[in-house]
């Protein structure tokens, strides 16, 4: 009974994004009070219904209701109940119901906190996220429903994925859709902007900290992925440029560039253009993402079944979307240069470099991820393109912009003087280079990457401490910090740390396969690493060889690592669970390999990664900065001051 | 639909051996030295395993995967250079097998596109800068007050 | 308007290319990597007989006529469902099929050919794999046909089905056997 009102309340749901959608677009155009007026409680009542739908869902499998197929396929009565739980969007059905809830609760907030703005303007917001929920609601109750029944009920479900039966499935994918989904937010706020011709300042203030919002929970989203794969997947890496690793990363690079060319927008009304379409290009990779991971089109051991008819309902669907936003673009956007003009080196200089390198760093992404396909579409043959080669043109890209970030906050608006700017950051830079020439001679024969990772981290890292300094020195008590500076200091010191993370780990991590009798042991990088045999151990729903290896350095016991080799019940799939002992300045990490020999021996893979922590912390830095900036109260001005200001002159182009 | 019906079993069953299990390719070999091994290594890393297509050689637990292992490191003990064991590997395998696209007639656009983009972009920037200095030299001639430029 | 155009039609291009992606995976196996070897002479091999390992059978043996092989094993679920076919279809190919038994305990092997039944001329068994290697062989089922010349002229990965088998595989036999010796 109950997954059948599941359906209904999507069903109905299904109704009010509809509504939501149509009927306040209408009444913006028109002017009619009464119809804008549909969009909040549209918005709540969609909300509402989605949310039963998935509270419908949820319940399906903690109580093991296994006639519901989705339920059975994802799901056991041995799972314990926290895995029943993530279960929930554990495969394809699910984790589609999820991204609504996620889009609806974003709705929801908007509906909340923007009554102070305009109402024709939030008329065509709502409008634009009413569209985007119909058409996953569409999908979802089309191609994707999560309640369909499985008829003969099978006595027991198949057992969810023993790879996703972990901590990280239950924080992963929502951080990551509260970033995908939230910028949906600016999207919206752009198109309204487009659909208005309210093409001034006004619509970038109240956009950015939703933006900033949902660019802190994707750094979240995608740092939590990268660190679950690398405890998980027992191969030690961090990042693997997978498409669909790629598909997140895309609206990232992209998210990036956005809140920087929001400021730049906000404080000198210039870059209106790059601000609108980096704004559509964000959610659009979102879309794409969605699009690559559902479709089947790209291999990746990450992607869920594939399906043509869902794929091609998400392509048209994407085509409507972004073709349909791109098209508004076209026709309404700015057709001449809006802003206060600037110096060739100034703070706007070196944001318009920043927004270029970002967006030629997800163009270059997108190729590569796509370029197997380009190379069947035109017969190419059949091509790889994986890590060497993102890595590479990566690093490249982004080198200007680690030696030019310091320079951003010494560089002013308008005009900036260079040789001051020089001059405030020569001791990062001294230190910078000091630091890793002191590093080639104590820790000789590593790769470059390790000194450059050195220089690079204290340059970006120094330079910003440089910057909060100058500012406790110079600027007036009572207005040395706003919220929006503490988040940039906060962020990009996150890049120095994640600098020195990427880098030191890449180059000095240590991997090795190795043959243990028990008893055995071995010496790695200072650590002495004895295995002492392997044991049965017991889960709740599935056994495991236990092995047991005996960390000490210099003699002392550092750590105990018990690392598994599970066989799940249910599915009987053979899995890894590594061992790791966790360090701020480096991991030790073991994972069993298999039996060798009659005497109890094992292959089993030892790593040291020194500084790997850093990247995820660097993360962290930055997510933290994305919510601090946002809660600055320069971006809940009223809107008085709002109409006030954008009285001024609009660019040609705008209507009423 | 038959076929296509195989031919999504095959991936299926494929993917649930291949994707599913989380095991490293634990395969300790006998390196004469950290050198060698580091070599291993990296080579092993650029080479796609063509059965796990999402995993590296270096990483793979596919049978296959540890069978072109052995080979590798049997050819580096021969004296090969790693081209001539990617050659050896392509020959059989081809392109895909390569982590790093090859740089020929069909993967120009995918190795010197990123850079061109740049470069049509950094003279698009500089454009613009251009036009915009121009415009402040001339705001600044008619005594605009100068801004500190830093209002946050 | 041009230069606020090209974000539209650069979309374009990639929605275009996306649903080339959907329409190229419903018709080819994303999973297949396709051979290199196409055009190019099969390697030498010489591996022992299935049903009698201290007899050898190689590329010797097979020399001047056209022939099939057929890669199997007992692990191979989809090899199953493959073998009717094979079964059915082995002796009026017109050309000798040849088992090829990659990477299986020759008791398991012989076995399951039991079971399904044997539609092969001979059957060969590369236990370590080095063979199958050589030949680019990714996993089984997949099936080689080489010419008279000894030149591999059509790979094809998945089960061989009957669309497959009357669309390109007895065309191409057909093909090979009216060429010039």
């Amino acid at each position: 009974m109950a997954p059948e009102l599941g359906q209904f309340a999507l069903i109905l749901a299904l109704l009010l994004s509809f509504a939501q959608c149509v009927l306040p677009l209408i009444g913006a155009a028109r002017g009619n009070a009464a119809l804008m007026g549909v969009a909040r409680p549209a918005a709540i009542g969609q909300a509402v219904f989605v949310a039963l739908a998935f509270a419908i869902l949820t319940a399906a499998f903690m109580t093991g209701d296994f006639s519901v197929a989705y339920v059975a396929q994802n799901s056991n009565s041995l799972l314990p109940w926290y895995y029943r739980f993530s279960a929930v969007w554990g495969a394809h059905e699910g984790s589609l119901l999820l991204w609504v809830l996620i889009l609806n609760l974003w709705i929801v907030a908007v509906a909340t906190l923007s009554r102070k703005l305009p109402d024709d303007f939030m008329a065509r917001v709502f409008a634009v996220l009413g569209f985007v929920s119909f058409g996953f609601l569409l999908f979802t109750l089309l191609t994707s429903n999560p309640f369909a029944r499985a008829l003969p009920v099978p006595a027991d479900g198949h057992d969810l994925n023993p790879l996703l039966q972990d901590f990280g499935l239950i924080v992963h994918p929502p951080m990551l859709y509260m970033g995908y989904v939230g910028f949906s937010v600016a999207f919206a706020f752009a198109l309204a902007a487009l659909m208005g011709g309210r093409l001034d300042v006004a619509w970038v203030r109240w956009s950015r900290p939703w933006t900033n919002v949902a660019w802190a929970f994707l750094t979240l989203g995608i740092a939590l992925g990268s660190w679950w794969a690398y405890y998980e997947l027992g191969w030690g890496g961090w990042w693997f440029w997978d498409p669909v690793e790629n598909a997140s990363f895309m609206p990232w690079l992209i998210g990036t560039a956005l809140i920087h060319s929001q400021a730049v927008t906000e404080k000198r009304g210039s870059f209106r253009a790059w601000t609108l379409l980096l704004a559509i290009f964000a959610f659009s990779l979102s879309l794409l993402g969605t699009f690559l991971v559902r479709s089947g089109v790209l291999t990746s051991v990450h992607a869920f079944a594939s399906d043509p008819e869902r794929g091609t309902f998400i392509l048209v669907f994407l085509g409507i979307v972004v073709g349909g936003s791109l098209l508004l673009y076209a026709l309404r956007a700015p057709k001449v240069a809006g802003g206060e003009p600037f110096a060739a080196v100034s703070r706007e200089t070196l944001l318009l470099i920043n927004n270029l390198l970002f967006s030629c760093a997800a163009a270059m992404v997108l190729l590569g991820t796509l370029y197997p396909l380009i190379g069947e579409a035109f017969d190419l043959g059949r091509i790889s393109v994986g890590p060497p080669y993102f890595g590479f043109l990566f690093v490249l890209l982004m080198a200007p912009i680690v030696l030019l970030i310091p320079f951003g906050p010494f560089i002013h608006w308008r005009s900036g003087n260079p040789r001051v700017a020089l001059r405030r950051l020569l001791p990062a830079f001294a230190c910078a280079i000091v630091a890793a020439l002191a590093a080639l001679l104590l820790v000789r024969g590593q790769s470059w990457k390790a000194y450059a990772g050195v220089a690079a981290s204290l340059w970006v890292g120094i330079g910003i401490l440089l910057y909060a300094l100058s500012r406790w020195r110079d600027a007036p008590p009572g207005r040395r910090y706003t919220p929006e500076m503490l988040g940039m200091i906060a962020a990009h010191f996150g890049v120095a740390v994640f600098l020195a993370g990427a880098l030191i780990v890449e180059a000095t991590s240590i991997e090795k396969d190795l043959r243990f009798a028990p008893g055995q042991s071995v010496e790695i990088a200072g650590y002495t690493f004895r295995f002492d045999g392997v044991q049965h151990a017991d889960g709740p729903n599935y056994s495991a060889d236990q092995g047991t290896v005996h960390v000490l350095r210099d003699g002392k016991p550092v750590a105990e690592l018990h690392p598994q080799k599970r066989v799940y019940t249910r599915n009987q799939q053979p899995q890894t669970e590594s061992a790791i002992d966790p360090g701020l300045f480096r991991d030790l990490y073991v994972a069993l390999g298999e039996p060798v020999g009659a005497d109890g021996a094992w292959a089993i893979r030892v790593y040291v990664k020194p500084f790997v922590r850093w990247i995820w912390l660097g993360a962290l830095f930055m997510m933290i900065g994305g919510f601090v900036t946002a809660i600055d109260r320069r971006f809940r001005a009223l809107p008085r001051q709002e109409t006030r200001d954008a009285a001024g002159p609009l660019p040609a182009g705008a209507s009423a | 639909m038959k076929p296509l019906r195989s031919i999504a079993l095959i991936s299926i069953l494929l993917a649930a051996f291949a994707a599913g299990p989380a095991r490293a390719g634990v395969d300790p070999l006998p390196f004469a030295n950290r050198d060698e091994e580091v070599r291993f290594q990296n080579l092993t890393r650029q080479l796609r395993c063509l059965v796990c297509q999402n995993e590296s050689l270096n990483d793979s637990s596919a049978p296959l995967a540890a069978d072109l292992r052995r080979d590798v490191f049997e050819q580096m003990r021969d004296g090969r250079s790693d081209e001539e064991i990617k050659d050896w590997l392509t020959a059989r395998y081809g392109d895909f097998v390569l982590y790093d696209p090859p740089l020929r007639g069909g993967t120009w656009l995918l190795w010197f596109g990123p850079l061109a983009l740049l470069g049509i972009g950094a003279i698009a920037v500089a454009v613009t800068v251009r036009r915009r200095s121009r415009i402040a030299n001339a705001a600044s001639a008619t005594c605009a007050p100068p801004d500190s430029g830093d209002d946050w | 308007m041009n230069a606020r155009l090209l974000p539209l039609l650069g979309f374009a291009a990639i929605l275009a290319l996306l649903g080339f992606g959907i329409w190229w995976n419903q018709h080819h196996d994303p999973r297949a990597v396709p051979s290199p070897l196409i055009g190019k002479p099969a390697p030498t091999f010489s591996l022992p007989v299935l049903s009698d390992p201290s007899r050898v059978f190689g590329s010797e043996d097979l020399a001047g006529k056209p022939y099939l092989l057929n890669v199997f094993a007992s692990w191979c679920f989809a090899c199953r469902d493959e073998h009717p076919l094979l079964m059915r279809e082995g002796k009026r190919l017109g050309v000798p099929l040849v088992g090829f038994n990659y990477k299986d305990e020759p008791g398991d092997a012989r076995e399951w050919l039991s079971r399904y039944g044997d539609p092969y001329h001979v059957v060969i068994a590369d236990f370590p794999g080095d063979v199958a290697i050589d030949f680019g062989v990714t996993g089984a089922p997949e099936t080689f046909l080489v010419d008279a010349k000894g030149v591999i002229r059509w790979k094809y990965i998945s089960p061989i089905t009957p669309e497959v088998l009357t669309g390109e595989l007895l065309p191409r036999i057909a093909a090979l056997q009216t060429e010039a010796p």
